[in-house]
């Protein structure tokens, strides 16, 4: 195949690119996470597997379970409230689909942050979730929402529900219309249809929706710090205090390639899946 | 007349203000092959739909084996439906697609293997049931997608289209197994088409639309040789068609009057004073002199262009009025037909009876 000068000049701005902002600050990662750590450096050459050995450690190994906990809880809910919610958007009317879609999007357009300490407004004890409820009758007390569990997941899944939404959309929207209608014809009721051909059809959305709202999950460690009172320590906050806090370069270091295993390990899940569904 | 299968009375339905189907009534009789045949846009595949459960009418009732089925949802009703683009499930062999019907109805698992494999057998797939749609051919992927309505034994199978994504010779194949395989199964066949040729091969019965409404019912022969209207007889095969004047009705005949000549055709009905005489181009005989026509009714001609066809040869003529008149033979050694020379004058007749008088002028 022959390219074009600048095709063959968007290419390599695209490598140089991946190379220098990407590939190689985690080439350095992944130095510094097998070298120790100095009393005045903050990176001796030594080297060491120290570091991973001391994430096995039941302290550090609770912070990753807690993250896996609450990262796959968040994926499951979003996923949930995301499938109908994509679902009826694939089959809205065409012309209404752009609008629906820019709705969607619009929160990315003010910061994460700001969004939560909205959320902090909506959810205390005095906020506007409380007073709507005892307007209208339906608890006679203000529930505690904020700093618990709740709080910390209405704030993850409010705040990663559109990349849940827009992948899903994607897969749902390629669905032929007629394999549905040959599945009814077929005998196949809503929940027939829906586990043996809508749930395998968008399996690649569903893969992707998961992967971009479970990795960014794991690391969004300030909605549980401000939602939750930073009770719970995920492994993005454990990695961010190692680096700013406690200055162990190579701990914190070996914890972010754990996490990075993590991830590569669910592309790979995903291109499985893809070549599966082509096959 | 026995109770038909399947009755649509009256069925109205309007898609974005525009009425696709008005006052529709049709009766499906057990066990026949019928086809809709019509352009697209006459509401043909609406009325499929409508069989299936994919689209709600407007009004009017659906009535299967007396029981009204209007409000029964698609997975509900004892119809399977081949679809136009076949849609097979592409994550799902051969073999599994043809059990998805079975499964819903929760059949044993013995009960599947045995009902799968002997559809696949039918339609001569067995030895591919483990691989996946797109590794098959569109005349395979055809085969599947009837695979895996019929081995439900609908009560009535809709086909919608289904041989029109094939190319020309595999269509005529699977015209010939699908009229084969209707005859041995006995199922009702509801077929789809805007191919004329492909529902006078394979019909019993043929309802041909037009706008939303009926033109005809009848056999392949009857709407062939006896169309009920102008639509019927220009939509299906060649026509030679005539607007004439009612000069004199007489005991059995009528006297037509066409741009100065005088024709007279046997008939019992009335006819309206501006009929249309309509003649089939292979109905029409050529001849070099005026002595060899055997028919007071001729027309002359200019021979314009021979089109050979293999086993016709047309003849394209035209009146003196300008208008076209075609004119097919059967080729064969001895025939004069390519022996005429362009712009020769030729003498065109019919054999009496072989007209059809049609009370519509166009």
């Amino acid at each position: 195949m022959k390219l074009s000068r600048f095709a063959r000049f968007s290419i390599a701005l695209l490598f140089v690119w991946i190379v220098l902002f990407a590939f190689l600050p985690q080439i350095m990662v992944l130095i510094a996470s097998v070298l120790s750590k100095g009393a005045t450096d903050f990176i001796l050459f030594e080297p060491t597997v120290q570091n991973y050995a001391r994430l096995f450690d039941p302290i550090y190994l609770q912070i990753f379970v807690d993250s896996l906990v609450l990262a796959s809880v968040t994926t499951l809910l979003c996923l949930i409230i995301a499938f109908p919610f994509a679902a009826t958007l694939a089959r809205a009317p065409k012309a209404w689909r752009p609008l629906l879609l820019i709705l969607v999007i619009i929160p990315f357009w003010t910061s994460s942050l700001v969004r939560t300490y909205a959320l902090i407004a909506l959810l205390k004890t005095k906020g506007l979730i409380n007073a709507a409820l005892l307007f209208l009758g339906i608890i006679d007390a203000p529930l505690e929402l904020m700093y618990t569990q709740v709080a910390v997941f209405i704030g993850m899944v409010y705040t990663l529900l559109p990349f849940m939404i827009l992948p899903l959309y994607a897969a749902l929207e390629k669905i032929d219309v007629r394999l549905i209608e040959a599945a009814s014809d077929l005998g196949a009721g809503f929940w027939s249809r829906l586990m043996r051909i809508t749930i395998p059809l968008s399996l690649s959305g569903i893969i992707a929706g998961s992967m971009l709202v479970f990795l960014p999950a794991l690391g969004m460690f300030y909605i549980p710090d401000l939602l939750g009172g930073a009770k719970n320590l995920i492994i993005g906050s454990f990695i961010r205090n190692q680096f700013l806090t406690f200055r162990d370069w190579p701990f914190g270091a070996a914890a972010s390639m754990l996490l990075s295993l993590m991830m590569l390990l669910m592309v790979a899940l995903y291109a499985y899946a893809q070549r599966r569904e082509r096959a | 007349m026995t109770q038909p299968l399947l009755s649509l009375r009256n069925i109205q339905k309007t898609y974005n203000g525009i009425d696709v189907l008005r006052g529709f009534y049709l009766e499906i009789q057990q066990g026949e092959f019928l086809t809709l045949l019509g352009p697209s846009g006459c509401g043909k595949t609406t009325v499929l739909r409508l069989i299936g459960g994919f689209e709600g009418s407007d009004g009017g009732e659906i009535v299967m084996d007396g029981v009204r089925i209007n409000d029964l949802p698609p997975h509900e009703r004892t119809v399977n439906t081949v679809f136009q683009s076949y849609a097979l499930f592409p994550h799902m062999d051969v073999f599994e697609n043809v059990a998805f019907g079975l499964r819903m109805k929760k059949l044993g698992e013995a009960q599947i293997q045995s009902a799968v494999a002997e559809a696949l057998e039918m339609v001569q797939l067995g030895a591919h049931e483990r691989k996946r749609p797109s590794q098959l051919s569109g005349g395979q992927q055809q085969r599947v997608a009837i695979a895996r309505a019929v081995v439900n034994k609908p009560r009535i199978l809709l086909l919608d289209e289904s041989l029109s994504a094939l190319d020309y010779k595999l269509r005529k194949q699977m015209q010939i197994e699908l009229k084969t395989l209707q005859r041995r199964l006995g199922i009702t066949f509801l077929f789809v088409t805007h191919d004329q040729e492909e529902a006078l091969s394979m019909s019993d019965r043929i309802v041909v639309m037009h706008e939303g409404r009926i033109e005809q019912v009848g056999t392949p022969k009857e709407i062939y040789e006896e169309p009920k209207t102008l639509f019927v007889a220009n939509f299906i095969g060649e026509a030679n068609t005539f607007t004439c004047n009612l000069i004199e009705q007489r005991q059995g005949e009528v006297l037509l009057g066409y741009e100065g000549r005088t024709f007279c055709v046997k008939t019992t009905k009335t006819p309206s004073a501006r009929l249309t005489l309509l003649i089939r181009p292979e109905d029409l005989r050529v001849e070099r002199r005026l002595e060899d026509v055997k028919s007071p009714n001729y027309f002359e001609a200019v021979l314009e262009q021979v089109i050979y066809k293999g086993t016709t040869i047309d003849l394209l003529l035209r009146l003196d009025n300008a208008r076209e008149i075609m004119a097919s033979e059967f080729y064969n050694e001895d025939s004069d037909a390519l022996l005429y020379q362009e712009g020769e004058r030729l003498y065109l007749y019919w054999v009496d009876g072989w007209e059809v008088l049609l009370d519509e002028a166009e």
